[in-house]
C-alpha cells in the first residue's frame, strides 16, 4: 500500500486517507485519520463534488466500522433454529456443497443472486460474473431496480445511453435555472445544494421539502401525477413559443409524435389533474424557456411508480424541446441514489446486462463478454427475472430455491414487505454477505461478515460518471473477510478454476476494463494508476494511445452529447408517452395517498446508519407526516402512535402534523425495520418497461392505534 | 364477447373511445366514422388556431392503434336498427354489434340578416369555432365576438392578446351569466376593460353588414370579421332519422345507452341525467365510462362533479357545478371572498364541508377545482384555501433553543450558542466545533448573524423587543 498516493502517512493508525463517503452518489471526498477504534473522518476541502461539504451521516459514517453489533464471525442457523458462530471453511462448505445439490436437482436458475448498488465496481462486476459462470443462474439482479431503472430506461431510450448526469455537478453552478423532478437533495445529498445555490429552483414535489422550501417556484401535484404535469408543461412550452425548433430539427427526431401525445394536455386540463395552478404551470415553463442555461433533473420522486420511465421520458421530452440536453452548460440528468448506483448499474448485476452496459441478447455482447471471461458464450445465460419478480418467486415451485445476497437488505427495501420476507422464510436457503446483521441477515441461514468501505479497495462511480478510487484505512477484523474473498471461495468449491476470479480489487479492475473495452459504458482507459494520480475521469474513457497503466490516454468524457446523441444516427428520440392513473388511488376504503420517501439523518433500509447514535438521535423512530387537518378529523394526536393501513399491510408510526403537506397525503420514510417498515404498505405494481416498483403511490387509510406512546 | 364496435363521429370523444377500447382489451373490430376530413384531433384548442399560437395541424391527437379502422371524410346516411347496419353516404354498409354515436354538436347561428347567404353558406367575414375548417388565424383587422359565453369570453381575450381590436357583444346583461354571479361578473367586466376590449352587454345584433355588425340600440361596431360564439346544438339528426328517444340531446341512460340498447351515446350529443355536455374533457370521461362498459366493467357511468375552467391566459376563474342538477341540495354554508381590486373573488356553497357550486377568481382556483373534483372535504382553514396560501407565517423574532440551523448535522441554535461559549467565535470555528454550515451550506448566513449578534454588546441584543 506504500505506493498509494491516498495514504498521506504510512502505518496503520497514524497515517490518513483520502477516500469517499460510504453513503450516496454524491461520493463526497473525505480524509480518514486515526486507527481501529477512534478513526475520524472530514470532508476533503479539494474535491469539486461536496467542496468541504459533508452532512451528518458523512461526519458520523466511522460509527458503523466499530458498531457494537458488527458481524465479525460467520454464522449458520443450526438444529435449533439460531444462528451460532461457524468457522469459514464449514459456512463456505456448507453454502457450496448446498448450492450444487440445488443445481444438480433443479437446474442453475434454482439459485439466485441480489446485489446492490453500493457495491464497488469490482464487487458488482464479480458478482455478475459469479452467476452467469460459477453459478451458471440467469436469476441474478439488484437493489438498483428499485432505484435507477426508470430513469435508465428512459434515457436509454432518448440518448442511447444511461450516464445519470451526463456533465460534472459543478455544471449546475453555472445554470440560471433548475427544474428538478422529484428529487429533495437538500436532504438525499445536501452538499449538492452547494451547486444549486444561484439557480432559481422549481421543484415539483407534492411535499414541501427542504429543497422545495429553497424553491423560487415550488409545483406540488397529487402523488402519482408527475406524468401529466410534464405533458403539460411540454404542451406549455409550445403553446407559449418556447420551444427551440432548430435544435429539435438538428439534434432530435420524434418531436411530432410526441407534440400530439401532449396536445391534450392542456394547463387548464393539467391543473385539474395534478393541482398545480396554470398559471404556476405557466412560471415554471417560462422560467425554464427564458433561461439562458438550464437544467431538468429528475429523482425517484418522479420515477419510483409503476409508469416511472414514461414520466423520466416526458421530463426528457421537455428538455429536448427547450433544447438543453447536450448544450454546453444545460442539460438534463436524474440524480442516482446509492454511493455506487451509477456504477453498480453497468457492471452486470442487472439481469439483463453484462458488463459495460453490453446485453445479455446481443450475440456480439454476450461473445466479447465471454471471451475475456474465458468460457463458451453458448454458457451464459439468457436474462432472466427482475428484482421484484425474482424475490417474488423466491421458494415457489418455479423460483429459485436459494438467494445470495450482498450489499442489499429487501426486507426493509422491497415494496410489499411482508410477502417478500415471506418468500425469503420459504427459501431452502438464503445466504447474507454483510457487516451488519441486517433485517435480511437476521433470517439467512449463513450469514458471512464482509468488510466494509474504510476496509476495503475499490473504485466508485458517481452520479456524474466519474469513477472515484476507495481506499483502505484500516485492515478488516480478523475473520472478516472481503465480498471478494467470498465469491473466489465459492466460486473455487463449485469448481472454478481460481485465477478466474481474482481477489485483488485492482486485478478485478484490470479484467472490467477489458470487459468494458468498446461498450458505451467503457472503462479501458481508466486505471488505478491514473486515478491515484489525481486525473478526474468520466467514462467513457476507451484505452487509447495509452501505455498498460492508461496513463496519458483519453481523457475520459466529463459531457458525452455535446457533440452527439448515444443513438446511431447521433440524433435524441423524442418518445410519445401518456398520463395513466397510480395502480391504486384513494377510494372510500383507502381515501389517502400514501407516499414513501427519505429523511436527511438515515439511508436506505437504515442497517448502517440506525447504528450511529447521532444519526438515530436525530431521526429515531418512525413517523408518519400527516396534514392537521386530516389529523384532527381522524381522531389522530400529533406525537401518538398510528397505524397506516393500505390493501397490502399495515405499518406502525408516530403522527407528526406537517401544516405544508397535501391534505390527501401522508409521508412515510422508509428506513426502518420490523412494524414500522413503509414498504408493508407499498404494492406489487411494477413499470411494464423498467420494472419499476410503484414505491410512491399507495391508498391506504390511517387509524389511531387506541394505546399511549 | 367479440363485439364489432361502430363508432359515428370522428371528433375526440370518438378518439378517446376507441383508444380506451383496445386498451382494456375489446375483443372484436373498432370503427371509427368521422365526417371531417382530419383525423381526430383537439378541439378544445381551437381557439389557439384563431390567435395563430398553433396550426391545425398542431392539433391532431396521437394516431389511434393500427386495430382501429378510422374513416374520415364520410357521414352515415342511415342506420338499420333491425338489421345492425349503418349505411354511409359513400354506399358502403357496415355492420355492428354496438353502435356509438359520438356525432358532437354544430354551432349554433342566431337570425341575423347578412350572417347567412343566399345559398346557405356563412357570409364572407363570418366564422364559428367548431372545426378545424373552419378555423384558421383570423386576418388582421377588428373583430366582433357574438356571445359572451365562456367560449366567446375566452376568444375575445385572446384575439386581443393577438392584438386585434375586440369588441365583444352579449345579448344578456353579464358575461358568462350561466356560471358567474354578480360579484365574480364585476371582476370579469374589470379585466375585459383592463385588457381593451370592448363589451356590450344587453345587446342583440340586428344585422351583419361586411365590415360591421349593427346592434339593437342602432350602434355600428366594426367586424372586419365576426365571430360567432351563440352555443352550439346537438348533433342528433341520425338518432332522430331512426328514432331514438332525443330532447335536447340524445337520451342515454347510467350506461350510457340510447333508448336502442344496442345503440350508445357519448359527447356533446348525448344527454344524460336531464344535461347536455358542454366540455371536451366531460365527453372523454364518457367515453372512458363507456369503453370500460364495454369491456366488461359493469359499472355504471357516474359524472365528477363539474369545474369548467376557461382557457384565459394569466387570469385564473372556475365555475363548480354538481355532477348532475340531481345534486343541488340546500347548502349549509356558504363562503365569500371579494378583493375586486386585487383580482380575486370566491363564493362557494357548501354541504358537509364539500362544495356544492361556487365560483372562484385568484389563486385558489386550482386548489377548489381539485377539491370540488374529488367531492373532498375543504380544509378548515378557508381564508387560507381562499387566498392560496397554506396559512403559515414566517416566523419572526428570536430563534427558539431547540430551533435547528444547520439541518444537514442537526445543529440546534443552542448548540450553536454553547460552542459560541466555549470559545468558537466566528463561523469557522463553530463550524469546527458544531459541523454548521458544513453541509449544504445554507445556514451560512443565520450562522453569520448569529455570530454578530452573540458578539455584540448585552444591551444592543435585547433592544427593540
Amino acid at each position: 500500500m506504500s505506493a498509494d498516493p491516498g495514504a498521506v502517512r504510512a502505518g496503520e493508525g497514524t497515517r490518513e486517507s483520502t477516500t469517499h463517503c460510504p453513503y450516496c452518489a454524491l461520493q463526497c471526498a473525505t480524509v480518514l485519520s486515526g486507527g481501529h477504534g477512534d478513526v475520524a473522518v472530514r470532508p476533503s476541502p479539494d474535491f469539486p463534488v461536496n467542496q468541504g461539504g459533508l452532512c451528518q451521516k458523512g461526519w458520523t459514517a466511522p460509527a458503523v466500522l466499530g458498531a457494537p453489533d458488527r458481524l465479525l464471525t460467520p454464522l449458520v442457523r443450526g438444529p435449533d433454529g439460531e444462528l451460532a458462530p461457524a468457522d469459514w471453511d464449514h459456512a463456505l462448505d456448507l453454502i457450496a456443497n448446498r448450492l450444487a445439490w440445488l443445481d444438480s436437482r433443479h437446474g442453475p436458475d434454482a439459485v439466485a443472486v441480489f446485489g446492490g448498488g453500493g457495491l464497488t465496481n469490482e464487487k458488482a462486476y464479480t458478482l455478475g460474473k459469479f452467476a452467469r459462470v460459477a453459478l451458471g443462474t440467469s436469476q441474478i439482479d439488484y437493489n438498483g431496480r428499485f432505484c435507477m431503472s426508470s430513469a435508465a430506461a428512459a434515457a436509454c431510450e432518448a440518448f442511447g445511453l444511461d450516464r445519470g448526469l451526463p456533465f460534472p455537478v459543478t455544471d449546475l453552478a453555472e445554470a440560471d435555472a433548475v427544474l428538478l423532478a422529484g428529487a429533495n437533495p437538500a436532504e438525499t445529498m445536501p452538499p449538492l445544494m452547494r451547486h444549486l445555490a444561484w439557480a432559481d429552483l422549481v421543484v415539483i414535489d407534492p411535499r414541501r421539502t427542504r429543497t422545495a422550501e429553497r424553491a423560487a417556484l415550488h409545483l406540488q401535484p397529487a402523488p402519482g401525477t408527475d406524468l401529466a404535469l410534464a405533458l403539460g408543461l411540454l404542451h406549455l412550452a409550445v403553446t407559449e413559443g418556447l420551444a427551440d425548433k432548430e435544435y429539435i430539427d438538428a439534434r432530435t427526431t420524434g418531436f411530432d409524435a410526441a407534440w400530439q401525445s401532449c396536445v391534450a394536455w392542456w394547463p387548464e386540463r393539467v391543473e385539474q389533474v395534478t393541482g398545480v395552478p396554470a398559471h404556476d404551470q405557466r412560471a415554471a415553463v417560462r422560467l425554464l424557456g427564458g433561461a439562458r442555461r438550464a437544467y431538468v433533473l429528475t429523482g425517484r420522486g418522479a420515477e419510483q411508480h409503476s409508469k416511472g420511465a414514461d414520466t423520466v421520458a416526458a421530463f426528457i421530452n421537455l428538455a429536448l424541446a427547450l433544447g438543453l440536453p447536450g448544450t454546453p452548460g444545460s442539460g438534463f440528468g436524474t440524480l442516482t441514489g446509492q454511493g455506487n448506483g451509477q456504477g453498480g448499474r453497468e457492471m452486470g448485476q442487472k439481469t439483463d446486462q453484462l458488463p459495460g452496459y453490453r446485453s445479455l441478447t446481443d450475440p456480439a455482447d454476450r461473445a466479447h463478454v465471454a471471451s475475456v471471461w474465458g468460457v463458451d458464450p453458448a454458457s451464459l445465460p439468457e436474462p432472466g427475472r427482475s428484482a421484484y419478480e425474482l424475490l417474488d418467486a423466491l421458494g415457489t415451485p418455479t423460483g429459485p430455491k436459494a438467494l445470495l445476497v450482498f450489499g442489499s437488505n429487501p426486507v426493509v427495501s422491497a415494496p410489499r414487505a411482508a410477502h417478500i420476507t415471506a418468500r425469503l422464510n420459504a427459501l431452502d436457503l438464503l445466504v447474507v454477505a454483510d457487516f451488519v446483521p441486517s433485517e435480511t441477515a437476521a433470517l439467512a441461514d449463513v450469514v458471512l461478515p464482509v468488510a466494509q468501505w474504510a476496509e476495503e479497495e475499490g473504485t466508485m462511480t458517481n452520479l456524474e460518471g466519474r469513477v472515484l478510487r476507495r481506499r483502505r484505512h484500516l485492515r478488516p477484523p480478523p475473520e472478516v473477510r472481503t465480498d471478494l474473498e467470498v465469491l473466489h471461495a465459492l466460486a473455487v468449491r463449485l469448481g472454478q478454476p481460481a485465477h478466474r476470479f481474482p481477489t485483488r480489487p485492482r486485478d478485478v479492475f484490470d479484467e472490467l476494463r477489458r470487459a468494458s473495452a468498446g461498450s458505451r459504458a467503457d472503462y479501458s482507459g481508466i486505471s488505478y494508476e491514473r486515478l491515484d494520480a489525481g486525473e478526474a475521469l468520466h467514462w467513457p474513457c476507451p484505452a487509447e494511445n495509452a501505455g498498460d497503466d492508461g496513463r496519458g490516454g483519453h481523457p475520459g468524457t466529463p459531457r458525452p452529447f455535446l457533440d452527439r446523441f448515444a443513438h446511431p444516427d447521433g440524433r435524441a428520440r423524442f418518445v410519445a408517452v401518456d398520463h395513466r392513473p397510480a395502480a391504486q388511488t384513494p377510494d372510500t376504503a383507502f381515501p389517502l395517498y400514501g407516499t414513501t420517501g427519505r429523511v436527511l439523518a438515515q439511508y436506505q433500509s437504515g442497517a448502517q446508519t440506525r447504528r450511529v447514535p447521532e444519526l438515530t438521535a436525530a431521526a429515531p423512530e418512525m413517523v408518519v407526516e400527516i396534514h392537521p387537518d386530516t389529523a384532527r378529523r381522524l381522531h389522530l394526536d400529533d406525537g401518538r402512535l398510528a397505524e397506516v393501513t393500505s390493501a397490502h399491510g399495515t405499518v406502525r408510526a408516530r403522527v407528526r402534523t406537517t401544516r405544508t403537506l397535501r391534505p390527501d397525503t401522508v409521508f412515510l420514510p422508509f428506513h426502518y425495520p420490523g412494524a414500522a417498515r413503509a414498504n408493508l404498505i407499498t404494492g406489487d405494481a411494477l413499470d411494464p418497461r423498467s420494472r419499476m416498483p410503484e414505491f410512491k403511490v399507495s391508498a391506504v387509510r390511517i387509524t389511531p392505534t387506541g394505546e399511549g406512546p | 364477447m367479440k363485439t364489432d364496435v361502430v363508432v359515428v363521429g370522428g371528433g375526440p370523444a370518438a378518439h378517446r373511445l376507441a383508444a380506451r377500447l383496445v386498451q382494456y382489451g375489446h375483443r372484436g373490430t373498432v370503427t371509427v366514422i368521422g365526417a371531417e376530413d382530419n383525423a381526430p384531433y383537439n378541439r378544445a384548442l381551437l381557439g389557439s388556431v384563431l390567435d395563430g399560437t398553433l396550426s391545425p395541424g398542431q392539433l391532431t391527437l396521437p394516431a389511434l392503434p393500427s386495430t382501429v379502422r378510422l374513416l374520415t371524410g364520410t357521414r352515415v346516411r342511415t342506420i338499420d336498427r333491425a338489421r345492425h347496419t349503418v349505411r354511409l353516404d359513400d354506399g358502403r354498409e357496415l355492420t355492428y354489434d354496438v353502435l356509438v354515436l359520438a356525432t358532437g354538436a354544430r354551432p349554433r347561428l342566431p337570425w341575423v340578416p347578412g350572417l347567412v347567404t343566399a345559398r346557405g353558406q356563412l357570409a364572407d367575414g363570418v366564422r364559428t369555432v367548431r372545426t378545424a375548417t373552419d378555423c384558421h388565424p383570423l386576418p388582421a383587422g377588428p373583430v366582433t365576438v357574438l356571445g359572451g359565453g365562456i367560449l366567446g369570453v375566452e376568444s375575445a381575450l385572446r384575439l386581443r392578446r393577438a392584438g386585434h381590436e375586440v369588441t365583444l357583444v352579449h345579448r344578456e346583461h353579464a358575461l358568462m351569466e350561466r356560471y358567474f354571479d354578480a360579484g365574480a361578473c364585476a371582476v370579469l367586466d374589470d379585466l375585459l376593460a383592463e385588457r381593451g376590449v370592448a363589451v356590450q352587454l344587453g345587446r342583440r345584433a340586428t344585422e351583419f353588414m361586411p365590415g360591421k355588425l349593427v346592434l339593437d340600440d342602432g350602434q355600428v361596431v366594426a367586424a372586419g370579421t365576426l365571430l360567432l360564439c351563440t352555443g352550439v346544438e346537438p348533433e342528433t339528426a341520425p338518432a332522430r332519422a331512426c328514432e331514438l328517444a332525443v330532447r335536447d340531446g340524445v337520451v342515454v341512460d347510467d350506461r350510457l345507452r340510447t333508448s336502442d340498447p344496442h345503440i350508445h351515446a357519448i359527447g356533446d350529443c348525448a344527454e344524460h341525467a336531464g344535461a347536455v355536455g358542454a366540455t371536451v374533457t366531460g365527453a372523454w370521461e364518457q367515453a372512458d365510462a363507456l369503453a370500460r362498459i364495454l369491456t366488461g366493467t359493469n359499472r355504471p357511468f357516474s359524472p365528477s362533479p363539474q369545474v369548467l375552467r376557461p382557457r384565459i391566459a394569466d387570469f385564473d376563474a372556475v365555475a363548480l357545478t354538481p355532477a348532475s342538477a340531481k345534486g343541488i341540495e340546500e347548502a349549509e354554508e356558504t363562503i365569500s371572498l371579494m378583493d375586486r381590486a386585487g383580482g380575486r373573488y370566491a363564493w362557494l356553497a357548501l354541504r358537509g364541508g364539500r362544495i356544492q357550486r361556487g365560483v372562484v377568481i385568484g389563486p385558489a382556483v386550482a386548489a377548489v377545482g381539485f377539491l370540488h373534483e374529488r367531492a373532498a372535504v375543504l380544509p378548515e382553514d378557508r381564508l387560507a384555501l381562499l387566498t392560496g396560501s397554506d396559512g403559515t407565517y414566517a416566523e419572526d423574532g428570536v430563534l427558539p433553543d431547540d430551533a435547528v440551523v444547520c439541518h444537514c448535522n442537526n445543529v440546534t441554535h443552542a448548540a450553536l450558542r454553547q460552542a459560541w461559549t466555549g470559545g468558537a467565535h466566528d463561523p469557522a470555528a463553530l463550524a469546527r466545533a458544531t459541523r454548521a454550515t458544513t453541509g449544504c451550506g445554507s445556514c451560512t448566513g443565520v450562522v453569520r448573524e448569529l455570530c454578530a449578534t452573540l458578539g455584540s454588546p448585552p444591551q444592543a441584543q435585547g433592544g427593540a423587543s
